[in-house]
């Protein structure tokens, strides 16, 4: 399925809608958007991943790169990741960047 | 899909980062030659190769799992640089694309060189490979290039992570095959096989002490080498499990990652590297370059053949391939070209996978020319021990070949190079066994083997009574012979000088006498290797008794004779707390891991040598060759610690005799008395106890040694 990626700004939340799959190709644009949150003066950010199927090696590190764009201390969550992503992140280790909750406690979204 | 980029255009300041030319619709540019392989640059990849023999190269472009290439992009004359081809391609898909080489060249066998055009190369500093993506799954056997090298990331977050640098006389070194260990059903880890399964395991292994892992061969290898179709089931049989026949020299295998199926092996080993770091246990790594893959005139073209096979194989005159490695072909190591390579890969797994240490299997290899002889001053040899990226690593020899160059006590090791002490291992089996003559060789194996490394220290020793050649330690008390029909070979494969003891009765046995000696047996072998001065291993398995039913040579086996069974440690608990204490107990000592070999003088005005010999009665040993008793005191005071603090005394005693003997104790200073830490005579749980709490004896002046019976005291 084609990637797409939408944010909307919630104050100093950053919550970034991901569908598809995020390969090579699509973590360009991702990477874009996460540059314009933390331009935006994003100090979280909020992946909502039930809709992405797959993501590989392109994908963890624009994760990463989220990671230390933000800022050491910014919170990356990731909400609702499918059981394969999961297990992708877990087995490289990248799951350590990040906070992973089934499902979205409206609270993560004020800051 | 192919042409999509990664980055969004190639402008990063560089004047570099422009396509100069067009193939095909394909975008490049003449590239730089190192780094050698393929690098990620900026909008595109770099390709580099070298060859001196060939005429001219092509690089060839698959889209993942392609049958067919996507392109094949011949280096225009302007893009060499002496005897190296580079190019940058722009716009590739990384995670999409596969690559090799086709080179023409002379066809001339006499002179060693194998150029066929139709055959498509692997580069050998390929960083991943596919083929072989998920362990055991069918290849497709008409592919026209099985083994693909493949692009990789190479970035990864360590976060602080580094080689731990533990000090070599301070390791307790595990030898495990990364799928044996969590492959079997009752391991219930989620990932069997795989370096994530081996992730889920580090409890254990912390509970157990070890602080060293060495992983059997993770080097991408064929697991089919070798293969044939089994004529009573019809399935394609796996042939080579152990992996000693690499394929690729820098790329880690695939099929022993959860995430091979989708490429991400290199990420998966670097998180396990990481979190066995975090536990502060090390990983090294078992590495075969003294042959590869390819074999001989009959072998495949994988990558050396057909990129410049006379420099990377040791040739005879007529063009045939030196086999000094038992296996098909010998790769050329002091060749310097090979040199370079091999200390690129070394450089390479030591700074990007942050490994602390090498094992080298047949390394007596890497000290011979190019035609075979042997070196009094292996380039090779000494490069690896001098080069500043692996300086801090540890570099240790199996010290011999299967040309009949044994080295162990003379590999050149250049105040470096530590070897698989084998010594250690024949002498301690004869002496377990109950053979008569060798307390003077069990003295010089217990005080590090200073009558073979006189100078280099007890470092130098890896001690081991087994490994993963040779029975494992329950079968080494329970076979007298080599049991290895499975193998298909009519057990004429595997060693037959196992000087194992079956206690009484070949195999599996009822007789709970027998069962109890063997038993006990273990447990001497464990107070043996580990109350030795040198750096002691065990064998993956042999804290719980794991059995190969008698076969001592499971190269081919992906099987239950391999697998570790987990419910062995509860099956056999009592051995696993044994070693368990007992490891614990050599990380409580420093006097039993001296830096320096012992000199039996006393250092400190103690009134005491750092160690002193004794027999039935003290200070008096029996080195007479009906003796089977050996018995040795270390001096706390004088023991050269790590922290500066003296370590307490040490008395140990190995009675390999069938009748047990009362022992006179030497006397101890300071009102110190005698605790008893080790008895295998006991039944557990008295026969070991945990560092602190041993209870004092209550004579002082004699300890009866049970028949066959290893005994620790310490003085407190």
């Amino acid at each position: 399925m084609a990637f797409s990626a939408t944010k909307t700004m919630l104050g100093s939340v950053a919550q970034i809608e991901l569908v598809g799959e995020l390969d090579a190709a699509a973590a360009g644009d991702f990477r874009k958007l996460v540059d314009e949150a933390a331009n935006e003066g994003a100090k979280r950010l909020v992946l909502m991943m039930a809709a992405l199927d797959y993501m590989a090696s392109a994908g963890l590190r624009a994760l990463v790169f989220a990671k230390q764009k933000m800022g050491a201390n910014t919170d990356i969550y990731l909400v609702g990741t499918n059981e394969s992503v999961m297990e992708t992140l877990e087995l490289t280790g990248f799951h350590h960047s990040v906070i992973t909750v089934a499902a979205l406690d409206p609270s993560i979204l004020q800051l | 899909m192919t042409t999509s980029v990664t980055d969004p255009a190639p402008d990063f300041g560089r004047m570099d980062t422009y396509p100069t030319h067009d193939y095909q619709g394909f975008k490049l540019r003449a590239g730089k030659p190192i780094p050698f392989g393929a690098t990620l640059v900026p909008g595109g990849v770099n390709f580099s190769i070298y060859s001196s023999h060939a005429e001219s190269c092509t690089l060839v472009l698959f889209e993942k799992g392609a049958h067919q290439p996507l392109v094949e992009i011949p280096f225009p004359a302007a893009f060499r640089i002496g005897n190296v081809w580079c190019m940058i391609v722009f716009g590739l898909d990384y995670e999409n694309t596969e690559y090799g080489y086709r080179m023409t060249g002379p066809f001339d066998v006499q002179a060693g060189h194998w150029f066929n055009p139709d055959k498509i190369l692997m580069d050998p500093y390929a960083k991943a490979i596919a083929g072989r993506d998920v362990w055991g799954a069918k290849p497709d056997w008409n592919d026209i290039y099985h083994h693909r090298a493949r692009l990789v990331y190479d970035d990864f977050d360590w976060d602080e992570d580094r080689p731990l640098e533990i000090p070599m006389a301070d390791l307790v070194v595990y030898e495990m095959h990364v799928r044996s260990f969590t492959s079997h059903p009752n391991a219930k880890v989620k990932y069997p096989g795989t370096f994530a399964g081996i992730r889920e395991k580090i409890p254990y292994l912390k509970e157990l002490g070890v602080n060293c892992v060495e992983l059997m061969p993770i080097y991408e290898f064929d697991e089919f080498e070798g293969s044939f179709v089994d004529p009573e089931t019809g399935k394609q049989m796996v042939r080579n499990y152990w992996g000693y026949s690499t394929v690729g020299f820098f790329a880690p295998k695939a099929g022993f990652a959860a995430t091979g199926k989708i490429g991400m092996q290199v990420d998966e080993l670097k998180a396990l590297i990481k979190e066995l770091h975090r536990h502060g246990i090390e990983v090294m790594l078992d590495v075969v370059f003294n042959h590869t893959a390819e074999g001989n005139e009959n072998g495949p073209y994988i990558s050396f053949r057909g990129l410049d096979n006379r420099t990377y194989y040791m040739l005879t005159p007529e063009g045939y391939y030196f086999n000094f490695s038992g296996t098909g072909n010998t790769l050329n190591c002091n060749n310097p070209i090979v040199r370079n390579m091999v200390l690129d890969c070394l450089r390479y797994w030591a700074s990007e996978y942050h490994i602390d240490g090498f094992r080298f299997d047949l390394a007596s290899i890497l000290g011979r020319d190019p035609w075979g002889a042997p070196l009094p001053n292996p380039p090779l040899l000494e490069t690896l021990a001098f080069d500043p990226i692996l300086a801090k690593c540890k570099l240790i020899a199996e010290a011999w070949d299967a040309g009949g160059l044994y080295q162990v006590g003379s590999f050149p090791a250049y105040g470096r190079w530590a070897e698989w002490n084998g010594k250690f291992r024949d002498d301690v089996r004869k002496f377990l066994k109950g053979e008569a003559g060798l307390t003077g060789g069990m003295a010089q194996r217990i005080t590090g083997s200073p009558d073979l490394y006189t100078g280099r220290g007890p470092s130098a020793s890896i001690n081991f009574i087994t490994a993963h050649d040779g029975f494992t330690l329950a079968d080494l008390v329970s076979y007298n012979e080599k049991h290895n029909e499975a193998n298909g070979e009519g057990n004429r494969d595997g060693a037959n000088d196992n000087e194992s003891w079956n206690c009484g009765v070949e195999g599996p046995t009822d007789d709970p006498a027998i069962n109890a000696l063997r038993r006990r047996q273990i447990k001497n072998a464990a107070v043996m290797l580990l109350t030795s001065q040198g750096v002691p291993m065990l064998l993956m398995g042999d804290e719980v008794a794991r059995t190969q039913n008698g076969n001592n040579n499971t190269y081919c086996h992906d099987n239950e004779l391999n697998w570790f069974d987990w419910s062995q440690i509860e099956s056999n608990a009592d051995l696993f707390r044994f070693w368990q204490q007992m490891i614990a107990f050599r990380r409580a000592h420093p006097a039993l891991r001296q830096r320096h070999h012992l000199s039996g003088q006393d250092h400190v005005g103690s009134g005491y040598p750092d160690i002193s010999w004794h027999g039935t009665q003290a200070w008096q040993a029996d080195w007479s060759g009906w003796s089977r008793l050996v018995a040795f005191m270390l001096c706390g005071k004088n023991a050269a610690t790590v922290t500066g603090e003296p370590d307490d005394y040490l008395y140990v005693a190995f009675n390999s005799h069938w009748d047990g003997h009362e022992l006179g104790l030497p006397l101890l200073p300071d009102g110190r008395r005698w605790h008893v830490a080790v008895n295998t005579g006991m039944p557990a749980p008295d026969d070991v106890f945990a560092p602190g709490a041993e209870p004092v004896l209550e004579n002082q002046i004699l300890f009866f040694a049970g028949p066959r019976s290893a005994v620790v005291l310490v003085g407190r």
